[in-house]
């Protein structure tokens, strides 16, 4: 597949809207009347100071929270909040920013349960595992094998993820998420505690998902440089609030974020 | 021959997702089940050491068999999906009576008609009664989606301390009997009348082989995979489409039928005569130690558990005597309980996922011997 070039993203057709998004725990206001929309095939980049509401806003679009205000359209359908299970369903993954992988399994079957949607096999077969659920089984491990070769993780395919190093279970974590074959994958900090050249590897992942897969990703990450490099558009919040949303060279030029930045008083 | 994989090159998938991909595993699983199809029948038949009379048979390879298969069960829905049970005992118990009123006849008068089952071949009671343990395990499961861990581990606590109290009181059950204790049907299978400690042994590997392999299928199948997500972090396992109400009923169900099925074998097979007494809290907490012991989410820990834990009283009470020190019953007891409490405490502290793990460890190590790497 070929990546849709800047002007095609401009044009292009909305995959998620977020509009009037408000979310708050107690006297928390963590997303207050927040607006954007990602685009089919762009790399969306969300940038903000510490507790500025990035993951909250991650978990209210896969469903994890659910927010107070606003709807939130996905591929057409709008709804006030989405649910875990639609939002599998409908193609959104995710990684997380604390490591969330399943630690007593190993690489291959933290990957392998990325599959689960897409078994179909009910237990009565699995039960006895001959016919139709062996060659589902054989089908989905090519197809995971394929995403082991693509994030040259082969050597660790059996071990327990637990004892793997950190910048490895970043790696097992994306291709859990990329085994569901999103349409829309969402990535909280995903090179957060790398050193330079794991940075490398991770970028060179992300590019070639979105590029060779087109797959629409929704990034969530500290580093400026890596943003200005993958993003086509940025949003910026503040304190939940979004103070800039545009390409990154529009959003580096902007007064508010850099106030926001250098921790001006508002 | 050496532990080496070396030179066993996998050329397909299928082959690297046999249920035991290195080939020493599979001469061993092998050689083990040939013995205790063909060579405990043969033993026995020629009556040779340690096989004279019945004794190891009837006391220690049943028991055996049938408390494994409650582990395998019971190791399902903790080792695997995480969700700590004390209710064995009980769902052993519904097993063992459902089982028996199937065997003598079902007869619930109701106002308007009257539901009247004939009693049915043993075979199929012990089914039914593995059923039946599965839909009370459904309906005992519902909670565990809102309550977690020790919660969850209290409210089978209370399944167990209240299917105590219905076996006893409830004199339907036993069909009432005075005593409250019942008696086991005749067992015939298929026309054929089994009776000898050996045929009972040979019924008991039969179930036993064919629920460990069932169970090692859905272990390392989707659904599986599904149970380890939601135990490992239940969050992610969400976000990604996997449903906590399928995998954890699922799991409820899986393992409440295996340990119904062993509590209608060890009721029918093992015990022959019994009285609520043999269900009760000891027997749940005896199947949970199987499992720590054993090992957390292995299906092998569970036979090693069950296997140590019926051993060790043996060993206690015939070593001292062995060695000419007289001891008595209540110190053995007595010995028992401390050596496996400290085993416990330190399993739980080195090595959480029981002699499984250690076994495995070892393994890996051999994989490299003499090499560190
Ligand atoms: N489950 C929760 N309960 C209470 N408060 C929460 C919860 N989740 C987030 N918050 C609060 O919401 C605000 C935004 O948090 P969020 O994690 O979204 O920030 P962030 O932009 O991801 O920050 P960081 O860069 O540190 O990851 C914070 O003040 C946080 O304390
Ligand atoms: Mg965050």
């Amino acid at each position: 597949m070929r990546a849709p070039s800047a002007s095609d993203i401009a044009a292009g057709e909305i995959l998620l809207s977020i509009e009037n998004v408000s979310l708050s725990f107690g006297g928390v206001r963590a997303i207050r009347d927040v607006s954007f929309d990602i685009k089919k095939g762009e790399v969306r980049a969300i940038i903000g100071p510490n507790g500025a509401g990035k993951t909250s806003m991650l978990n209210v679009i896969n469903g994890f929270y659910q927010p107070q205000h606003g709807r939130i359209t996905f591929k057409g359908e709008t709804r006030t909040k989405m649910r875990p299970y639609d939002a599998a369903r409908g193609g959104i993954a995710r990684t997380f920013q604390n490591v969330a992988l399943f630690k007593g399994m190993s690489a291959l079957d933290n990957i392998m349960a990325g599959r689960t949607l897409k078994m179909k096999r009910g237990f009565l077969w699995q039960i006895l595992r001959v016919g139709p659920a062996l060659t589902e089984e054989i089908e989905h491990r090519r197809r995971v094998e394929e995403i082991i070769d693509f994030l040259e993780i082969q050597a660790i395919r059996k071990v327990p993820v637990a004892r793997l190093p950190y910048g490895l279970q970043k790696r097992v974590e994306l291709g859990r998420a990329l085994a569901m074959e999103p349409e829309l994958l969402l990535l909280d900090e995903p090179m957060a505690g790398m050193n330079l050249e794991e940075k490398e590897d991770m970028s060179r992942f992300i590019i070639d998902v979105n590029d060779h897969f087109g797959t629409t990703i929704a990034l969530i990450e500290h580093d400026m440089g890596v943003v200005m490099d993958l993003s086509d558009r940025v949003v910026v919040l503040d304190h939940g609030v979004k103070i800039a949303d545009g390409t990154p060279d529009a959003v580096k030029a902007n007064q508010d974020v850099i106030d926001a930045y250098l921790g001006v008083a508002h | 021959m050496l532990y080496r994989e070396t030179g066993q090159f996998k050329t397909s998938y299928a082959a690297d997702m046999a249920i035991f991909p290195i080939r020493q595993d599979r001469i061993a699983l092998g050689a083990l089940l040939i013995f205790a199809f063909v060579g405990v029948p043969a033993l026995d038949a020629f009556q040779v050491w340690p096989f004279g009379g019945e004794y190891l048979i009837r006391a220690i390879l049943i028991p055996f068999l049938i408390l494994s298969l409650a582990a395998v069960g019971l190791n399902t829905l903790t080792g695997y999906c995480g969700q700590l049970s004390l209710g064995s005992g009980a769902f052993m118990a519904i097993g063992a009576y459902s089982a028996y009123k199937f065997g003598t006849g079902v007869r619930i008068p109701l106002e308007i008609f009257t539901i009247d089952i004939p009693p049915l071949p043993v075979f199929w009671c012990i089914l039914l009664g593995g059923l039946m343990a599965a839909f009370v395990g459904i309906l005992f499961g519902v909670p565990s989606l809102r309550i977690k861990g020790l919660y969850l581990a209290v409210a089978t606590l209370a399944a167990q301390f209240f299917f105590d109290w219905l076996f006893i009181r409830v004199k339907w059950f036993t069909n009432y009997t005075s005593s409250g204790s019942v008696v086991a049907p005749d067992l015939t299978f298929f026309g054929l009348y089994v009776n000898k400690p050996i045929e009972r042994y040979m019924l008991c590997l039969i179930f036993v082989t064919v629920f460990a392999l069932m169970a090692k299928n859905l272990v390392r199948g989707n659904i599986g995979r599904q149970w380890m997500a939601i135990r490992d972090m239940d969050i992610a396992a969400e976000l990604m489409g996997i449903r906590p109400l399928y995998a954890k009923l699922t799991a409820f169900a899986i393992s409440s039928f295996m340990i119904g099925v062993a509590g209608a074998l060890w009721a029918f097979i093992y015990l022959g005569a019994w009285e609520p007494l043999a269900f009760n809290i000891d027997r749940s907490f005896q199947i949970l130690f199987m499992v720590i012991i054993g090992g957390l989410g292995s299906i092998l820990g569970s036979f090693l558990g069950a296997a140590f834990i019926l051993v060790l009283p043996i060993l206690l009470d015939q070593v001292p005597h062995a060695l000419g020190i007289a001891v008595s019953v209540e110190t053995v007891s007595l010995l028992v309980f401390m050596v496996t409490g400290a085993l416990i405490c330190w399993l739980l502290i080195v090595e959480p996922h029981g002699f499984a793990r250690l076994w495995s460890t070892g393994k890996e190590k051999l994989r490299f011997w003499p090499y560190p790497y």
